[in-house]
């Protein structure tokens, strides 16, 4: 029998003691399982004018005239900022002070076209750098995640590998706990020794699947609800893998298509409950297994959208747009700035406020104590959105 | 040099000497056809077995082709929609629209993989597959498959001709400058994308150009553009800045071509391709003595590409030992080459060309200008595990594996939104159906052992079956060996 194996029968022979005092069983599974990041990907580009309103901003309501949420019906948060009412669900985690709201993320010479930016965003490489491997991908090349993890990151349902993509990370795609379990029969962990390197490559792949499907649990239930829909499920598979107590790093989710050229309105607040609601579940589920403390989960997007609405009744492709990062030790509240409606460039878009490396800055600091001048090639403050340590 | 090695250098002189001369053998044929190609029948590698190996190179370079055998779908013909039309469109023209334009991009897929199956010249396909992913152009971005196709023909056309004669078609393809918004770059402002890409990924490669040449070869392509209607080039004077410049050293009134030719002119141009080549050809690792000496004769041969290729593929290196089985297999490898190989004859690819995108190469819609990265990154835990489902079900037969837990992509994405309930998992579950392998119809070598496994597998297989028939021929596709060419 293997030590990977022992060590999990000892953990599970220990799971119905712990279970009898809850405490227990949270110190373990924390202590056990590390910090945990889940990435919530918005894709096609969501718009983030009409997702943190600045409602008190006379020109948000000039700019769009058939758009603009109107005043009493935003989820107030400040006197100049609130929520898409679809968002209400989130109004509890920030009254709790566990959302962070950070305004105008993006970076220098933004590019708009979809694909183009999301590369930029999952490699984190500058607007005319070309790079091959996803930014999580090169902090764990450089800073490995111990090797007792189920996986280093997890991509659930329907995207690439994205920020995952790249040598030096144990990365499973799946669905669900069961439907990775029932297809990784597929693979064998017997190769030997190889002076062949794409051999060796292969083999490595399949030891990663076959020692992850030794560590991935079947799904539990959960007190907490979740959604119905795709997106519903995939937090809910993002939840069973924060509850594994071998542990996941990373887990990646998304949500789409936000890409609303025309007839906005019913599309954007249909992306936006799902995805308010998602989250409130997952934080939900979280709490309920005692992993919300260790667990921060943050959006990204390719680019916001622009403030202008077209005569579509959509909006075209942006720039910087707002994000948000929950967890327990998030020290909630509003960073960056408020969107200068005022300072629109040649296009009509937004300036950006925060680079969005130093928003990634922010979660290897916090995470896994990663120091981002070694994988952004730059300095980026990280920003200051934590109060506890993990 | 030292006398004593001379007695050395003189075996493996007449070694190799006897290697050219001698007939290649089932290993060997079975290598050459699998790299130069996708898969190869028994039928195939006998063949090739009794030839030298110039003949056999000979044989394949003499075959190439400059059409395609199989007639491309009609649309192909059709008029284009103005871009500018499309965004008038009202939202529900225009969903049905973009509905139509992913149908079409399928079935041009489809076409381009029955293409590779048909063709008696699988090199040809190689090289033009080699050139997309070279001059990375994607639908995603250009939208029209008549687009698409005319710059599939283009690389065909040159796939194995000449090219400094693809590049300056190339960069007045349609979909180029589409892709790289030079359509759109007048003398006001000129726009850098192409004169950066042809410099960085089609010419010189990194490093060996500064920004101001990208500025000043921008200035150069101004006017290359695009008639609306008809989305065909056409070169706008009034657009075009006729002023000096100064590219890589060379200072006058250059215009697109000019600067073209600047870029072939220098050695870093052939080396760059050589080195692809390699890659491509031989293994991850390029001999960088080697490469050079490619170099080299593409130069002297004015860049034409098959006294290149008869170099390569005649080359030491490209027979070695050690780089049998060196190069992982693209998913069109795996998909191509396993209908191939096993005289699979399914009657619709679109499945075949949604597979090869799940498995992460969407033909005509490479992730970005850099085209696929290729090697290693072929193969994650989910990509790893749809080849074998892939392999299991044409091997099989089973009937839900492949559709109800393929790997998910982003390309998948793109389709399936298009339109719902048509997307490609849907696809897959009635169209995999007759992707099945059968064994008592097929001409290859099940009773004998040691020919299937060479037939099947590039090197040894990492866990020797102890099967044979049909259940060592199970295993040996599931073999890790199995991805690798």
């Amino acid at each position: 029998m293997s030590a990977d194996r022992r060590a999990f029968l000892r953990f599970a022979s220990l799971a119905p003691l712990a279970a009898a005092w809850p405490a227990l069983a949270r110190a373990a599974l924390d202590a056990q399982a590390g910090p945990l990041l889940v990435l919530v990907e918005l894709k096609g580009g969501n718009d983030g004018l009409n997702t943190v309103i600045p409602y008190a901003d006379a020109r948000y309501a000039e700019l769009r005239p058939r758009l603009a949420i109107p005043r009493d019906q935003v989820v107030q948060l400040t006197e100049r900022t609130g929520l898409h009412p679809s968002l209400a669900a989130l109004k509890q985690t920030w009254d709790a002070k566990e959302l962070a709201i950070v305004q105008g993320v993006g970076y220098p010479q933004p590019n708009l076209s979809h694909f183009r930016s999301i590369e930029i965003w999952d490699t984190a490489s500058k607007s005319d750098e070309y790079l091959d491997s996803g930014w999580v991908a090169r902090a764990f090349a450089r800073s490995p995640r111990p090797a007792t993890l189920a996986a280093d990151a997890v991509v659930i349902g329907n995207a690439g590998m994205g920020p995952l993509a790249g040598r030096g990370v144990r990365a499973l795609s799946l669905a669900t706990p069961e439907q990775f379990l029932r297809n990784a029969r597929l693979a064998r962990d017997e190769g030997e020794a190889t002076r062949n390197a794409a051999l060796a490559h292969i083999l490595k792949v399949e030891h990663d699947i076959v020692s992850s499907a030794r560590r991935i649990v079947p799904s539990r239930a959960f007190t907490q609800a979740f959604p119905t829909g795709p997106f519903g499920a995939s937090v809910n598979t993002a939840a069973q893998l924060a509850a594994n107590p071998s542990g996941v790093a990373v887990v990646h989710v998304s949500l789409g298509s936000f890409d609303t050229h025309a007839n906005q309105l019913a599309q954007h607040a249909a992306l936006l409950r799902q995805l308010g609601e998602g989250l409130a579940a997952l934080r939900g589920a979280l709490r309920e297994i005692g992993r919300w403390d260790s667990t921060v989960i943050a959006t990204y997007s390719e680019f916001g959208r622009r403030p202008r609405e077209n005569l579509s009744g959509g909006t075209d492709h942006g720039t910087a747009s707002p994000h948000f990062v929950l967890g327990g030790a998030v020290h909630g509240g509003l960073y960056g700035a408020a969107p200068a409606l005022d300072a629109l460039d040649g296009n009509g878009n937004l300036p950006f406020a925060v680079d969005f490396r130093a928003y990634y800055a922010a979660f290897l600091r916090h995470c896994w104590g990663i120091a981002p001048r070694a994988v952004f090639g730059g300095d980026f403050e990280s920003l200051l959105l934590f109060e506890k340590s993990v | 040099m030292r006398w004593t090695r001379l007695p050395l250098l003189l075996f493996i002189a007449c070694a190799a000497l006897v290697a050219r001369a001698q007939a290649l053998g089932y290993e060997d044929a079975r290598h050459l056809l699998n790299r130069t190609g996708f898969g190869a029948t028994d039928a195939e590698v006998r063949d090739f077995a009794a030839l030298t190996r110039e003949e056999a190179v000979d044989r394949l370079l003499g075959g190439a082709r400059r059409e395609s055998v199989t007639p491309p779908p009609l649309f192909v013909d059709e008029p284009i929609v103005p871009y500018r039309r499309i965004r008038e469109m009202p939202a529900e023209e225009r969903m049905a629209f973009r509905r139509t334009l992913v149908q079409q991009g399928l079935q041009l897929r489809a076409w381009w993989i029955g293409e590779m199956l048909a063709t008696p010249s699988p090199l040809t396909e190689r090289m033009t597959l080699f050139w997309h992913s070279h001059f990375a152009t994607s639908q995603r971005k250009v939208r029209f498959s008549q687009l698409m196709y005319r710059q599939n023909a283009l690389l065909r056309r040159e796939s194995l001709g000449n090219f400094a004669t693809l590049l300056h078609a190339m960069a007045k393809d349609p979909a180029m400058l589409v892709w790289l918004d030079n359509a759109r770059s007048r003398r006001e402002a000129p726009n850098e994308n192409f004169a950066r890409e042809v410099m960085e990924l089609f010419t010189l490669g990194e490093g060996h150009y500064g920004e101001r040449d990208v500025k000043e070869a921008a200035r150069a392509f101004t006017g290359w553009s695009l008639r609306p209607a008809s989305a065909s080039f056409v070169y706008r004077p009034m657009w075009h800045d006729g002023g000096e410049k100064t590219v890589l050293g060379a200072t006058g009134a250059l215009d697109g071509d000019e600067v073209l030719d600047l870029l072939l002119a220098r050695p870093e141009t052939a080396q760059h391709l050589a080195r692809k080549l390699w890659l491509e050809f031989v293994s991850p690792t390029p001999d960088e003595v080697e490469v050079a000496r490619w170099a080299r004769t593409f130069r002297a041969a004015r860049y034409e590409i098959k006294p290149l290729m008869r170099e390569i593929l005649l080359s030491p290196a490209f027979w070695a030992r050690e780089n049998r089985g060196a190069l992982v297999k693209s998913p069109v490898d795996v998909v191509v080459g396993t209908l191939h190989t096993f005289s699979i004859h399914p009657a619709d690819l679109r499945p075949a060309a949604v597979t090869s995108a799940l498995l992460g190469q969407n033909l005509f819609a490479p992730p970005n200008v850099k085209g696929w990265p290729g090697g290693d990154a072929w193969i994650d835990s989910a990509t790893l595990l749809g080849r074998r489902q892939f392999a299991e079900r044409v091997f099989r037969g089973s009937q839900e594996s492949m559709t109800k837990d393929a790997p998910r992509t982003a390309q998948e994405g793109d389709m399936a939104a298009a339109k719902p309930g048509a997307g490609p998992r849907a696809m897959l579950g009635r169209g995999l159906g007759s992707y099945a392998f059968n064994g008592t119809s097929w001409q290859g070598p099940l009773a004998a052992p040691g020919r299937l496994d060479a037939l099947v597998l590039p090197i040894a297989p990492a866990t020797p079956p102890r099967a044979e028939g049909i259940e060592r021929l199970e295993r040996l596709v599931a073999d890790p060996a199995y991805q690798l060419r």
